[in-house]
């Protein structure tokens, strides 16, 4: 069951400060209405998994971590592997995270993760597949949060792409049935990079990458995830606020533009 | 190499599979106030094990229930990544890190001065991201550095470091593989200065008189592990200093 | 001074144990991370970072968390939740005073400044907005750094304080708390205190602190069209 949260922790005059500065075009960290904060992508720190990647965007720092192996394919896709998107807010990123299963925001953040590769068709599932109907590949993504200070969605979602560009799997053969494994190491079948941009409305501006204090006044974020060619393939609102249809079609431009920014600022290796 | 296979741990040099000699420890990397959220928090690398360690506190009981009158209430929890292990491990605790989690708040409560904070709580939180055996101590010496870092008044800071026993020899600081095949497995959790044990723990097979070398091997590389906790603790608080100080050169070559 | 961890032994012999140090037998160790000193004969350290834990009289800026049946409960960044009387308030009252009243005085979310008239082992702070300079906070920017470095912000005999006042043209009222009102005639002088406040919290036991910072507002007011 989903329940109203605490009124917001932040002083009604640090509320002010935040939404003043807004108005004339800054951001309390000096920041442009639509700049990200730094951004750095770390590939490959769990070596024991089979892929994993840290992403820090300001001080916001999560962990993903991929585990690939075997299991039953769901009976309505027998020949396809299965992707598995879970995402723990782990008590020591925040005052606010207790220990616990998974409440309604990490379930949504992993939801969202998960849309963004699943309908951009990030992965070939079909080539996950080992024996149809009988046995398949699952790939598990687990989304660590080690540090929030804001926009945890746009965090673990780069840093879930990233961790599946650098996982490998043992190449694998089956022949009458019998899966056999060879030494070689292959990378994952990876057909599209999903990119989320999360906006935040603070009293009818929008803001890109919002910070934890912009976050504690914002009445609303909309996530966009864009695909390599453009195309939108995740939306989600979250908050009590709401948006007008201009407002979304507005912050619906300005995502796809600033995704693209993004996708060319990781592939030439500058974060 | 697939699970199950047994490999020879020590070979005819005295070398153990990763190089090391018997009373070898792991190589260990430190690192102090990682994180930007938690009141404190380091970072630990113990040959492959890769843990991360935070402390709140001390802060508001929540529920109030639980507040003690005369002093902080120490929470801990012990907790595994699914990533951490070779096979993906489910994210809801499972007994042995509950356990784990009693065990380490008793190694560190005993350093702590929680009488100074009474009807309060102070949580500390170690998350294992890549395990290798011995996790529990490298959460304890993260641990430490983490409760220091949030400027919690301790009486000292606290190590920890296990020894065990494979192919019939006593070595120090077992890796995962060791540990699997080893005959023992002796945790220490160790306070140099006081010269007390917090954390001891044992499973296996050990004489009396194996049992006494693995522990001194224990408290023996405690001791060395306390010095790299030092020297962490400097590295952080004093890396501002050097970096103003730098600055302060640049504007006098100017002017 | 230099740089101790806990546990470490500063001194043997006739000393007195002073802040964030203990005595075990002759000795005196350190109890917390920080620089240790020596103030006549005894020893201290001076800690980097840690807790708010609320003393008699200090002066704080907290945020009102809830309204009761005669005061309000006011969150100042420590482990205990404080009270602040109706009664302890410079208000006039004519008759009952209902919460609604109440609210109207302080809601939930506002700042006040207050000083602390009571605090045990026993029970939760106490505070009062009765004196000079307390009260409700009406404008400026708030600034939130350790309250270890709180000390340092205001310096020996005022110096910081004076001078980050004076060059940027600002007044700075600092909680023992950690939290920190800077009122200033624009934006612009606010953002440039705030800025230097946090740059003497991160640089806070290096050498020629002082004249850094003020070179650094000084750089920042030149390129502000200042009033």
């Amino acid at each position: 069951m989903s329940a109203t949260h605490q009124l917001s922790p932040v002083a009604k005059l640090e509320q002010k400060t935040v939404v003043d500065l807004i108005a004339k075009g800054k951001r309390l960290d000096e920041r442009n209405l639509l700049d990200h904060r730094q951004l750095t992508i770390m590939f490959g720190k769990i070596g024991k998994a089979n892929g994993s990647a840290e992403v820090h965007l300001g001080n916001t720092k999560v962990l993903v971590g991929i585990k690939i192996e075997t299991g039953d394919p769901f009976s309505d896709t027998p020949d396809e592997g299965i992707l598995t998107v879970n995402a723990e807010f782990v008590p020591l990123a925040s005052p606010t995270f207790e220990a616990g299963p998974p409440d309604e925001n990490s379930i949504e953040l992993a939801r969202v993760v998960d849309r963004g590769i699943r309908e951009s068709k990030a992965i070939d599932l079909k080539k996950l597949c080992i024996q149809p109907g009988k046995k398949v590949f699952v790939v598990f993504v687990d989304i660590y949060v080690l540090d929030h200070d804001g926009n945890l969605i746009d965090a673990a979602a780069l840093a879930a792409l990233a961790a599946l560009v650098n996982a490998k799997m043992r190449a694998f053969e089956v022949a009458e049935g019998e899966l056999t494994y060879k030494d070689e190491m292959l990378p994952l079948p990876i057909e599209n990079h999903p990119i989320p941009i999360t906006s935040a409305k603070i009293d009818g501006a929008i803001v890109v990458d919002p910070s934890l204090e912009e976050e504690e006044v914002m009445s609303c974020r909309i996530t966009v995830t864009t695909d390599k060619d453009g195309k939108v393939c995740a939306v989600q609102k979250g908050g009590l606020g709401v948006v007008t249809p201009d407002e979304v079609r507005k912050i619906v431009s300005t995502s796809i533009g600033k995704a693209r920014e993004l996708r060319s600022k990781i592939l030439s290796g500058e974060t | 190499m697939l699970a199950n296979q047994q490999v020879r741990l020590i070979d005819e040099n005295g070398l153990r599979v990763d190089g090391r000699r018997l009373d070898e420890l792991r190589p260990i990397k430190v690192e102090v106030g990682v994180l930007a959220r938690a009141n404190g928090s380091a970072y630990i690398e113990q040959g492959k094990n890769k843990i991360l360690a935070a402390v709140y506190g001390p802060r508001e009981a929540h529920p109030k229930h639980i507040a003690l009158a005369d002093r902080a209430v120490v929470r801990c929890r012990y907790h595994m990544a699914p990533f951490s292990t070779e096979e993906r491990k489910s994210p809801a605790p499972s007994r042995r890190e509950l356990e784990l989690s009693k065990v380490i708040r008793e190694a560190l409560e005993p350093a702590i001065m929680s009488e100074y904070f009474p009807r309060t709580t102070i949580d500390i939180f170690i998350e294992v991201l890549q395990a290798d055996a011995g996790t529990r101590c490298g959460g304890i010496t993260a641990a430490a550095l983490a409760l220091a870092d949030a400027g919690i008044p301790m009486r000292e800071l606290v190590a920890a470091c296990a020894a065990g026993k494979i192919e019939g020899r006593v070595v120090l600081d077992l890796s995962d593989v060791e540990d699997k095949q080893g005959e023992a497995d002796l945790p220490v959790a160790y306070m140099p200065k006081s010269n007390i044990i917090s954390l001891l723990q044992m499973d296996g097979q050990l004489s009396e008189e194996e049992f006494v070398q693995a522990l001194e091997m224990s408290i023996g590389a405690c001791r060395k592990i306390y010095d790299m906790q030092r020297e962490a603790l400097r590295g952080k608080y004093l890396v501002v200093r050097e970096e103003t100080e730098e600055k302060e050169e640049i504007t006098e070559v100017k002017a | 001074m230099h740089l101790v961890a806990p546990g470490e032994l500063l001194a043997e012999g006739p000393y007195f144990a002073g802040e964030n140090t203990y005595r075990e037998g002759s000795k005196i160790f350190a109890s917390r991370v920080g620089l240790a000193d020596v103030v006549g004969n005894k020893l201290i350290v001076v800690p980097f970072k840690g807790t708010y834990l609320p003393r008699l009289d200090d002066i704080v800026i907290g945020r009102v968390t809830d309204i009761g049946m005669s005061g309000w409960q006011v969150d100042i960044s420590a482990p205990y939740p404080s009270l602040l009387p109706l009664s302890e308030t410079p208000i006039q009252r004519g008759g009952e005073t209902g919460r609604r009243d109440l609210g109207r005085i302080y809601g939930v979310g506002d700042l006040a400044i207050a000083q602390v008239i009571a605090f045990d082992r026993t029970r939760d702070p106490l505070l009062t907005t009765k004196g000079r300079g307390l009260g409700k906070v009406t404008r400026g920017r708030i600034a939130r750094i350790s309250p270890a470095k709180i000390p340092r912000i205001i310096g020996k005999k005022g110096s910081m304080i004076t001078m980050l006042k004076k060059e940027t043209g600002t007044e700075i009222i600092p909680g023992q708390n950690g939290v920190i009102l800077v009122i200033g005639r624009g934006p612009d002088q606010e953002r440039i205190a705030v800025e230097a406040l946090y740059i003497i919290e991160r640089e806070a036991h290096t050498r020629g602190l002082t004249d850094r910072v003020r070179a650094m507002i000084l750089e920042e007011m030149k390129g502000k069209s200042v009033g």
